[in-house]
């Protein structure tokens, strides 16, 4: 198998399950499962069996309810946790022809550096809290090679500028600053090395209003110029509506539903959807 | 009278020992896990240094004992009375006489030979502690060649004080694979390691490691491309006893009104220098 035509990253079957899994829920029949769970053997599915593509310069948001995989699979993507089964391919990766759920831990963190940037909801996952913020930047840079001090400061320098961070408090710790100036200094790590690909994970909950909007506007911005693919998990329809372009619904680890933005939340067709739309306030 | 089998250890813990070292040669800059024995003194006081000496001197060797360069300091005294205690070997201060050196800290000035092997006491061993505190993770990370930590704090370092900051123990990459803690040595001793002709051991017993550098290992201290590494100046600054220049000095601070005075650190070497430089002055010709 290899990546579809256009798509930078391509998920085939990916499935992650905490527990050994037996004969009754091999085959993730619903009958022998309590949504996710299989009572018989005590294994959860977290994410089963997702397809999904993502394509260039594309915000591909996926939505659901705590619990439906969504930040499962972001972490497996980031290689934070470890995929069950499951193949993914990266288009810029050995030409989409390598499985990199299968890679070695070294060429993983290769890819990690090279290929991708993550956000997590928690900026203390993403961020060394007692490190400065152009250091924290500077580590990504390190990871993928970079030996100049001069090089690596102006390129976080810029970086941090471009996600509006005063000059003064470059060298300040993230442990300092209030929670949407840590999330934009995450932003910024997470562009340090161009990656083609970017895995936001919730990264507006906890804002306030305007902090969030400053947030959506800097990852929307970044977008057009840049041109990155972006996976958005979010359990905020305001926020997918807004960011966008093809949304995926997920529900106990399955996609039930996926299209465009606006076709999904106009005109739900899955009963959870609807309701997720319904409960919009 | 003495009751314990020579060297204290018996044959068995000897033996598990040279086996940690065999494999620590064998992977230079690689962290050899061992079973760090009780020790009649306390660890985190030279337990990994000492337990190498135990397991490696036999009864024809000449051991040194230093402590931050002094080979008068009460644990270089207390290590070396036990080292006697329990060989019977013989002992000196001059660097160039002793087989096997043990070492807190330093380098000893006079070069070492190929005859010779330096023991070097290591409190941490672990380059990576500082950015990771896992051991298991630090361990897949050496695995990995994946240093990144070592040179993200010396990067915080130059972005703090402008420089890197590292007093002691500035982490070194050996044989372009391993990053290893030298042990707290001045960034002076770093370039002595560097093809040194003495096989050198470190020992942790707190922390339960054992590595190793085989003569003439490629040992460079990491250094940013635009920020070279550079060593303690001693520059311009002579020991006031030996008159020894460009050696590693101990600063001294006198009574209110003078300047501070420098010594050689490395005692055994300054008191070398000083019964030859006295020889001279007595008309005496050196190698009579």
């Amino acid at each position: 198998m290899e990546t579809n035509e256009g798509a930078v990253l391509s998920l085939q079957n990916f499935r992650k399950q905490f527990g050994s899994g037996c004969e009754k829920c091999a085959d993730l029949d619903e009958r022998h499962l309590q949504r996710n769970y299989c009572p018989n053997c005590r294994t959860t599915y977290a994410c089963a069996d997702l397809s999904l593509d993502l394509y260039g310069g594309e915000i591909l948001g996926v939505v659901g309810e705590s619990g439906s995989g969504k930040s499962t699979l972001l972490r497996c993507l980031y290689f934070d946790e470890e995929a069950s089964s499951g193949e993914a391919f990266l288009q810029g990766y050995k030409s989409g022809q390598v499985n990199i759920f299968t890679e070695t831990g070294q060429q993983k963190r290769y890819i990690r550096n090279y290929h991708l940037g993550m956000v997590y909801q928690n900026p203390y996952m993403g961020l060394r809290m007692s490190f400065s913020s152009i250091g924290n930047i500077a580590e990504k840079l390190i990871a993928a090679g970079g030996r100049s001090v001069d090089a690596m400061t102006g390129r976080a320098a810029s970086l941090l500028h471009k996600v509006d961070i005063p000059p003064y408090r470059f060298l300040e710790t993230p442990a300092t600053f209030s929670g949407g100036m840590q999330q934009r200094v995450q932003i910024a790590k997470a562009l340090s090395n161009n990656p083609p690909i970017l895995l936001l994970d919730e990264i507006t909950t906890g804002l306030d209003l305007s902090v969030q909007a400053k947030v959506l506007d800097l990852i929307k911005g970044i977008q057009r110029e840049l041109r990155i693919s972006m996976l958005v998990v979010s359990h905020d329809l305001a926020v997918i509506r807004m960011l966008a372009e093809r949304t995926i619904v997920m529900l106990d680890g399955k996609i039930v539903e996926q299209g465009l933005t606006d076709q999904v939340l106009e005109d739900p067709q899955h009963p959870y959807t609807q309701k997720l739309v319904q409960s919009l306030l | 009278m003495n009751k314990y089998n020579f060297a204290f250890f018996d044959e068995q813990s000897k033996r598990e020992i040279r086996r940690a070292l065999l494999k620590a040669v064998a992977i230079p800059g690689y962290q050899v896990p061992f079973a760090s024995r009780e020790m009649p003194i306390a660890r985190g006081w030279g337990t990994g240094g000492l337990q190498v000496m135990l397991a490696i001197v036999g009864k024809k060797d000449v051991i040194k004992v230093i402590d931050q360069g002094s080979d008068d300091s009460v644990n270089a005294v207390s290590i070396r009375k036990f080292i006697k205690q329990m060989t019977g070997v013989l002992e000196t201060a001059e660097t160039s006489e002793a087989s096997i050196v043990q070492s807190r800290h330093r380098v000893p000035e006079v070069p070492l030979t190929g005859e010779q092997i330096l023991i070097l006491q290591v409190p941490i061993p672990e380059p990576l502690r500082e950015t990771e505190q896992s051991e298991l993770r630090a361990k897949r990370l050496h695995a990995e060649k994946e240093y990144s930590g070592v040179w993200l704090s010396l990067f915080e370092q130059i972005m703090k004080y402008g420089c890197t900051a590292t007093g002691a123990d500035h982490p070194t990459m050996v044989h372009e694979r391993y990053v290893m803690s030298p042990s707290p040595i001045p960034r002076y001793d770093n370039r002595k390691l560097n093809d040194c002709a003495a096989l050198i051991l470190f020992g942790a017993g707190r922390e339960k490691k054992i590595y190793a550098l085989p003569p003439y290992t490629k040992v460079e201290s990491l250094a940013f491309v635009d920020r070279p590494f550079v060593s303690e100046s001693m520059h311009g600054k002579i020991c006031r006893l030996c008159g020894a220049e460009g050696v590693f000095l101990d600063e001294s601070v006198q009574a209110a009104g003078a300047g501070p005075f420098y010594e050689c650190n490395d005692t055994g070497y300054c008191r070398q220098r000083q019964s030859s430089k006295s020889r001279l002055d007595r008309g005496e010709k050196s190698g009579d």
